[in-house]
């Protein structure tokens, strides 16, 4: 095969044809999004750790924000010199991604100037920086929680008059609206602030460890680099205390597996002091630890804890019993500390110069510097203000219902944010006129033809990559976040025209080989249906799904780098781990055996 | 006895220091005994016992002399000489003292067993295994040697192999002089392998400090090092302890014990073993804890041959480490010569202020192929 021909290409964008019961899926997204003529001259990934569904039509502002953001900060915020941001497309429902490379050494050496003097400032001046972030974040929080949707009464509140604030409360529909997508693009902003210097610190000492020893293992890097305290295991730590609570309070017996949240809580409530103090420090810990998601944040489907108690309720029984039968719950943080140390002196000490370990301290110790933010930004971002967001918009889908234009709150998520607007737009007119909104005949069976075509296009398998093979790929996140190097792409390549192999090919994770039946789940929606002992195959392995880590044998993923979530959570769990296999949902069925080796990153179908 | 002790000792007897008088391996296999790593018990015969033997050949030096002056590329001349000095070494019996102490050390080796207990007779040279030069597999190894007579004979085909044609071209390319070349020889209890190969401290193919590389096939190691199979290859992290790659080939041919009689034939790997890997995980870690442990004596990477006891296939009886570590067997250890002989380059070099190195490597488009 040649190497660097221009025979080599995946599927090209314009080859793709439109899933048939969906060719009208291009109305849910905005021009914008469109795969341009152009753009089969560049390589595209399909971006299935974020967008493993195809996109309701709201739901696609969380490709359209954080990529104005991301792309804000790489491009003329840090000026990074070798890569521009992040370009996204939709077909049939699900996003392509591309990064834009700076190739010319002359662009590079003027982007490197710019570069060198911005980011040489918040490396320098990272803590600082990093503690103010986290109350700018916090402040976010704090207003995207504080956003009311006006209620749209028959008589306006007569403080308007007596105050004499002179804006009617329909003003307030649409600028609150905005006010929940406004705080939303800065929360992205600030969530890729750090990103790719997060990214890049990663990205210098995996290759440094690469390059001193050629067959270190990622994951082995990662355990040098990995902090033991970290936020996205808060909840579940949470979860665990109020376990222990539970039993030392001598009510366990209201824990039955696979009881009924409510009932539970109703029955709790009878219990006395006990029931009630258990109670009340349930309460506490909701806010905000039961604002995690079921998913990534990046679907209006992906309710929180507190949306869905049966999630967190699922691991609450099953801890209330192992305390009951008197194990520990305790992660091992000292032993895992010491284990962290332990691996990294001794790679150090194997390091053939002083100048070595020299260099080996700064890029470790700038590792560890950077591991906090590159961690917990997730939780509050992803998660915590995410919830929020979602929650508010849904807000404003009960307004449409009880405006009779939505037949649901949820049915708000199948328009575009453009098409809200308008929709909005038209119950504030009709608010002043007093006639009736006309949304209902126009959008309900808008609605209704793209719940259609969701359901269709779901049964489309998307083709990890599209375009030619690329020449360069210099975006740190790219490496580092999604998984994928050049590497990856000649697996997929390799595999594009070998799809009757029993093997599915990805990264080991994290080490271990075991067997087992395999669950399928495409949709996160699904994940109540996984068993004890099933290995969960999925587009991507979301650490928030915890809970679901302590039934599984093993986790397989589709896309995922060595430092995904997905991989230091298996690695916690000390559960074998393949990512960035591409596309193992699509190659292994539920019910089949399969055998995961996450020491090669090798996925054996056995049927 | 104590008269007899220079000529032969025991391993147990013997010390690094000694490698003057019994050569490398049998040094190297005396000190890696004291150091309590799983060695086949044995003696050494030393190379006193050699001058002993064949300084008769070459009373005033001339002959030695002779050989200095051949042409490395004289091919003809070295196997002319070379061939002389092998038939002569071999026509000519042991002194009465020499043939003493190697039964003394051979009947307290081998005890009563009347048919004889095969033993492994070995070259041990003075210039062999050195840190510097790897003169590994130009001297002979003879196996399944049984009883006495045998012992005594394959110690002098040792002695003649010190004038292979290899041998004697390889000393003339390095320029070692004649004058003062003797020989140690080794002889040990026979281990019947499972199976067997090598273990590389470091690795060979990467350079690799922080991982041990194992090479197993079935059967006895010699299959592997003169290449009549493709091993099966595992790597395994000296840091983490997890087995990082595993490479399992299709192992066609085996080195095994002649059953027609003395020596080693080869054999076909029965069908339903050629792709089946030929250790168990156990016994992968407790190779490794050896390569680990021999690397800690010596303070440097190793080249080490080892072997696994017992029949069957891998894992056979029972994965438990304890027991595994027991069916482990050390035959040889030398220091790895090729990457010890690099400047160690290195890597990276510290930067003004740490996060220089994100900024500098930002900067430089990545290769993609």
């Amino acid at each position: 095969m040649d190497p660097a021909g221009p025979t080599r290409s995946f599927t090209l964008p314009s080859a793709i044809k439109d899933v048939p019961g969906a060719e009208n899926w291009r109305s849910m997204y905005p021009y914008f999004t469109r795969f341009q003529p152009g753009d089969d001259q560049r390589f595209w990934f399909y971006n299935s750790m974020h967008f493993p569904e195809p996109m309701p039509a709201f739901d696609a502002v969380t490709a359209e924000i954080p990529y104005t953001a991301i792309g804000a900060n790489t491009t003329r915020v840090f000026v990074l010199p070798t890569t521009l941001g992040i370009e996204h497309r939709i077909v049939n429902g699900r996003v392509y991604i591309t990064a834009i490379p700076v190739t010319d050494p002359a662009e590079i050496a003027r982007r490197a100037e710019l570069f060198n003097e911005r980011a040489g400032y918040y490396f320098g001046n990272w803590d600082r920086l990093y503690a103010g972030w986290k109350d700018r974040i916090a402040g976010l929080i704090s207003e995207i929680e504080a956003i009311t949707v006006p209620e749209l009464g028959e008589f306006e509140d007569p403080r308007v008059v007596m105050e004499s604030t002179g804006v009617a409360q329909n003003h307030y529909v649409r600028e609150n609206f905005h006010k929940c997508l406004d705080l939303f693009s800065k929360m992205w902003h600030h969530h890729t602030e750090f990103l790719m210097l997060g990214y890049g610190a990663y990205m210098v000492f995996f290759e440094f460890c690469k390059n001193a020893f050629p067959e270190i293992s990622e994951q082995t890097v990662a355990r040098m680099v990995a902090g033991i305290d970290v936020i996205m295991y808060r909840p579940d730590d949470e979860l665990k205390r109020l376990a222990r609570l539970a039993v030392e309070s001598g009510l366990a017996d209201e824990f039955p597996e696979g009881c009924d949240p409510d009932a539970a809580l109703a029955a709790l409530a009878e219990r006395g002091d006990a029931g009630r103090d258990w109670l009340a420090a349930f309460d506490a810990v909701r806010h905000p630890w039961f604002h995690v998601s079921t998913g990534d944040g990046f679907y209006h489907h992906h309710r929180s804890w507190n949306e869905n108690l049966a999630v967190p309720f699922a691991a609450l029984t099953r801890y209330v019993r192992q305390v009951s039968a008197g194990e520990s719950l305790d992660r091992p943080t000292a032993t895992l500390q010491a284990e962290r140390e332990r691996i990294a002196a001794e790679y150090r000490a194997l390091l053939a110069t002083e100048e070595d370990r020299g260099a080996f301290d700064q890029m470790l110790g700038l590792c560890r510097l950077v591991f906090p933010y590159v961690e917990d930004h997730k939780f509050y971002c992803e998660h915590w203000f995410t919830t929020r967001f979602f929650q508010k918009i849904r807000a404003f889908g009960e307004l449409l219902v009880r405006k009779d234009v939505l037949a649901d709150p949820d049915d708000v998520f199948y328009l575009q944010h453009y098409e809200i607007d308008e929709a909005l737009a038209d119950v504030m007119l009709a608010w002043a006129s007093g006639g009736p909104p006309l949304g209902a005949a126009h959008l309900r069976p808008i609605i209704a033809e793209r719940k259609r075509m969701l359901d269709v296009l779901k049964t489309w398998s998307p083709p990890p990559a599209l375009g030619p093979v690329p020449e360069a790929l210099n975006d740190p996140a790219v490496q580092m976040l999604w998984g994928i190097t050049q590497d990856t792409i000649e697996s997929w390549y390799s595999q594009s025209g070998a799809e009757d192999e029993r093997e599915v090919r990805g990264y080991g994770a994290s080490s271990g080989i075991v067997e087992g039946t395999a669950r399928v789940l495409r949709d996160v929606n699904e994940i109540g249906t996984i068993r004890d002992g099933e290995i969960l195959v999925c587009p991507v392995t979301a650490p928030s799904w915890g809970p679901v880590f302590g039934k599984i044998k093993a986790a397989v993923s589709d896309i995922g780098g060595t430092m995904s979530h997905a991989a230091i959570v298996a690695r916690e769990y000390g559960m074998p781990a393949v990512v960035g296999t591409g596309q193992a949902t699509k190659r292994i069925k539920t019910g089949q055996r399969v055998r995961v080796d996450g020491d090669r990153g090798v996925v054996t179908i056995l049927d | 006895m104590v008269t007899l002790a220079h000529l032969a000792r025991p391993l147990t007897a013997l010390r690094a220091s000694d490698r003057p008088a019994v050569g490398g391996k049998a040094a190297s296999l005396a000190e890696l005994t004291a150091a309590g790593l799983p060695v086949p018990a044995g003696f050494a015969i030393t190379t006193a016992a050699y001058c002993q033997a064949v300084a008769p050949l070459d009373p005033d030096g001339a002959l030695g002399r002779q050989i200095d002056r051949l042409d490395p590329a004289d091919a003809a001349g070295i196997a002319a000489i070379s061939g002389w000095v092998r038939a002569a070494i071999l026509a000519t019996p042991l002194p009465a003292d020499v043939r003493e102490a190697i039964s003394a050390c051979y009947q307290a080796l081998v005890g009563e067993d009347p048919r004889g207990a095969p033993v492994a007779v070995r070259s041990s040279a003075t210039s062999e295994d050195s840190g510097s030069a790897s003169f590994a597999g130009l001297q002979d190894t003879f196996l399944w040697v049984r009883g006495e007579d045998a012992v005594d004979e394959y110690v002098r085909r040792c002695w003649a192999s010190l004038y292979n044609v290899e041998s004697v071209t390889y000393r003339r390319h390095q320029g070692v002089p004649e004058q003062g070349l003797a020989m140690g020889v080794v002889v040990q209890v026979m281990v019947d392998p499972r199976c067997a190969g090598v273990l590389f401290t470091r690795s060979p193919v990467t350079g690799d400090t922080s991982v041990v590389v194992i090479e197993a096939s079935w059967g006895l190691g010699s299959a592997l090092v003169s290449g009549d199979v493709t091993p099966d290859s595992y790597v395994v992290s000296k840091v983490t302890g997890e087995i990082v790659k595993r490479t399992v080939a299709a192992k066609l041919r085996q080195h095994q014990r002649d059953p027609a009689g003395g020596g080693v034939c080869v054999a076909d790997v029965p069908p339903k073993l050629r792709d089946v890997p030929c250790l168990a995980d156990a016994e992968i870690l407790a190779l490794a804890d050896l390569g680990r442990r021999v690397t800690e004596h010596y303070g440097a990477p190793q080249d080490v041959e080892w072997a696994i006891t017992g029949t069957g296939p891998a894992g056979a009886g029972t994965d438990a480490g304890a027991e595994a570590g027991q069916r482990v067997i050390l035959l040889q250890s030398r220091p790895e010569t090729v990457w010890s002989h690099r400047p160690a380059a290195p890597v990276a070099a510290p930067k003004t202020r740490a996060f220089d190195h994100v900024l500098e490597r930002l900067q430089v488009p990545r290769a993609t192929r």
